[in-house]
């Protein structure tokens, strides 16, 4: 019921951010009709740190309590936190192209944050299963849940001071219009309530994976 | 005071066992002079371009060194459960966290006092200053702090040499750039005031993960 | 500090071990499953069991490097979980892997242990414990030069070298011969007038009924046979063992 309402928000709120994205909102000056992929690498850039601090909070409580939910919970954020973070890669460089003529720009920290992001996430799902015991492995993932989480603010503030601070927090320069505002926020709250979706789904998919094999296992 | 006279146990055991073989230094020395060597290859020796790279180099130099030599730190440990051994001894877990650290850290530092004359004297380069020292003693501080931690997690997996570098550079990604940039300035003839920025996230990085790796280390080495 | 002084005599607990519901798991996999197990001060018990019943993983918990998953352990009426460092100076290990450093010698490995659990006139203890193994002339070697053997009663010394009143013993036999076996076990069992609390796993049953007080048999995660060593002949064990070691189907 839950689970219905949630597609029913979601589905509704991303059409509404599609509406708005593509024919309300105006065109921006000075980047014109690229600029909207704004509304769209913005909100999924929050989405993957919002699903990192899920992993640093998951790790944190799998730690201290050992059970296996929090766990579950940490590494099915983990997998949505980097599936976003590659699609803000992917959007971030669309956007350099025409903006800077380049593909890919070390001179914006936060698309090189965005990537040592990408890598440390990637470290969290390697090393779970490069671990001997499964038990061991939910342990190590938790620790690279937290040390990882707790780096993000040191890696944006040398990867900025690296480059200047030049384009600025370009976005915010000025103030948005308020149009532009609107369809922001709404693409937020669009994109918010997928994660919280795609978690639940996600969470309960685990869950019934770890039930079959260890349905399997007793039967054998 | 018991802490830390267990804690010099632990370090004085590391350091005995690596006078013995010079497994470590030695090696991890020789491999440093090479990658210094190599990377000259690379940028084919132009003093210009040599001053320009030459922090990069340094760094990233150090930063291999540091993974290679950290490897060993726990490998060490897990031949004849030697890891259990210390576990049973009574003291907490974090005895062996920064004994295990210091250890590593004297190694780091040994291969680093020899590694930088050599890299001066390869390079034409006047590397000997107060504001080098300090960063160099700065940052390898932040690579044992991680990599300690890091180590032992590593040597309780099945691909353990892979699994520590996939770890450690992500994590330290801020203070080699923070190094690197710092080692650039003092290479400049800057003063101290133009390397603090760096200097500071360095330091920060170094306190905020020696206490995050000693509040989780126990996690690691418990089942 | 050492074990031997400094505990109350009036209020001896009962108990030197004392399990209750203990289980391990990990992951999925059931180590152990709430077993109990009690041994009286002084006892020398041996546990049997085939590979993998969890011997090892009840030695590993008792001796405090593995947390359990539930159930409570208590040494000398000590909890293990908010005492865990009071009970490792109690505890002596012998395993089947040595916790030595190859690169070391005998005597700097021992000197290590012996700082690490703040052994008093070091030297003097340490040649003790070597004299007892039978290792004094090969105290400077190696310990990576010795043979398996050697090792392995080295092992030993370092075991006794905090003069533990708990000993927990993990296929301690491992490289040594019939000779050496009987002569440790002497040096295992007591020092002085005090007798050491033993717990020894084995799957010789031969010698274990040699040795141990109390025999007991560990499968599937379980303590599923506790018998006294009065009026047991190796048949009798032997038939006991088949029996509850036989894997169901």
């Amino acid at each position: 019921m839950k689970r219905k309402v949630l597609l029913w928000l979601s589905l509704a709120l991303m059409m509404a951010s599609l509406y708005l994205v593509f024919i309300y909102v105006p065109t921006e000056k000075e980047m014109g009709i690229i600029q909207r992929i704004f509304y769209l690498m913005v909100p999924m850039g929050w989405l993957a740190l919002l699903a990192f601090l899920i992993v640093f909070i998951g790790s944190i409580l799998y730690l201290v309590k050992r059970t296996s939910k929090w766990d579950t919970l940490a590494y099915c954020s983990a997998e949505i936190g980097i599936v976003f973070t590659t699609l803000t890669l992917i959007t971030g460089s669309i956007w350099a192209k025409p903006v800077w003529g380049v593909w890919w720009t070390w001179d914006e920290p936060r698309l090189t944050s965005t990537l040592i992001l990408w890598f440390i996430y990637l470290a969290y799902l390697i090393v779970r299963s490069f671990a001997i015991e499964e038990s061991r492995g939910a342990v190590f993932a938790a620790i690279v849940g937290i040390v990882g989480f707790v780096d993000l603010p040191i890696v944006a503030l040398a990867t900025t001071l690296w480059r200047g601070m030049h384009p600025g927090p370009l976005i915010f320069q000025g103030g948005l219009a308020p149009s532009m505002l609107l369809t922001l926020l709404v693409s937020i709250s669009a994109f918010t309530s997928l994660y919280i979706l795609l978690l639940i789904q996600r969470v309960s998919m685990k869950n019934d994976e770890m039930e079959l094999s260890t349905l399997k296992r007793l039967s054998s | 005071m018991n802490f830390w006279s267990k804690v010099l146990t632990i370090a004085w055991k590391d350091a005995l066992s690596e006078i013995r073989t010079r497994e470590i230094i030695f090696s991890v020395l020789v491999f440093t002079l090479l990658v210094i060597v190599i990377f000259n290859f690379a940028f084919s020796a132009n003093q210009q371009m040599i001053e320009l790279v030459a922090p990069g180099i340094l760094w990233v130099t150090f930063a291999f060194a540091g993974v290679l030599s950290l490897n060993r730190s726990f490998i060490m440990e897990k031949e004849q459960a030697c890891l259990d051994g210390l576990m049973m001894c009574p003291v907490s877990r974090e005895v062996i966290y920064v004994g295990k650290m210091l250890a590593s850290l004297l190694f780091m530092l040994v291969i680093e006092a020899i590694a930088l004359p050599g890299f001066a004297f390869l390079f034409n380069l006047a590397v000997l200053s107060p504001q080098l020292i300090a960063i160099t003693v700065s940052t390898t501080i932040g690579f044992v702090a991680v990599g300690t931690l890091f180590s032992a997690l590593a040597v309780n997996t099945k691909a353990r040499e892979m699994v520590l570098p996939i770890l450690f550079f992500p994590i330290t990604v801020p203070i080699i750039i923070s190094a690197v940039q710092a080692s650039k300035l003092a290479l400049a003839g800057e003063p101290w005031t133009k390397l603090s920025p760096w200097l500071q996230i360095i330091g920060t990085f170094d306190i905020i993960f020696l206490a995050v790796s000693f509040l989780v280390f126990a996690f690691i080495i418990e089942e | 500090m050492v074990a031997d002084n400094g505990r109350p005599t009036s209020s001896l607990p009962s108990w030197a071990i004392e399990v209750q519901g203990l289980t391990k798991s990990f992951g999925h996999q059931l180590a152990l499953t709430g077993t109990d197990l009690t041994v009286r001060p002084g006892e020398a018990i041996v546990i049997f069991g085939p590979n993998g019943a969890g011997k090892t993983t009840l030695i590993k918990v008792l001796a405090t490097i593995m947390k359990p998953s539930a159930g409570s352990v208590k040494i000398d009426g000590l909890n293990l979980k908010d005492n865990a460092e009071e009970i490792r100076c109690r505890l002596g290990v012998v395993s089947h892997q040595t916790f030595l450093y190859s690169n070391l010698t005998a005597y700097e490995n021992l000197e290590f242990y012996s700082r690490m659990y703040n052994v008093p006139t070091r030297t003097q203890r340490i040649r003790e414990v070597v004299d007892m193994v039978g290792m004094i002339s090969r105290l400077y070697d190696r310990v990576g030069t010795l043979s398996r053997g050697m090792q392995q009663r080295l092992s030993i010394a370092r075991s006794l070298i905090h003069k533990p009143s708990i000993m927990l013993l993990d296929e301690p036999e491992t490289g040594l011969d019939q000779q050496a076996t009987a002569m440790l076990w002497e040096a295992l069992k007591s020092e002085g007038k005090e007798k050491r609390t033993i717990l020894l796993t084995t799957h010789n049953l031969e010698r274990g009924l040699e040795v141990g007080e109390r025999l007991l048999i560990l499968a599937q995660g379980k303590i599923t046979y506790d018998k006294p060593k009065q009026g047991l002949d190796l048949s009798e064990l032997k038939e006991a063992y088949q029996h509850y070691t036989r894997v169901k189907a």
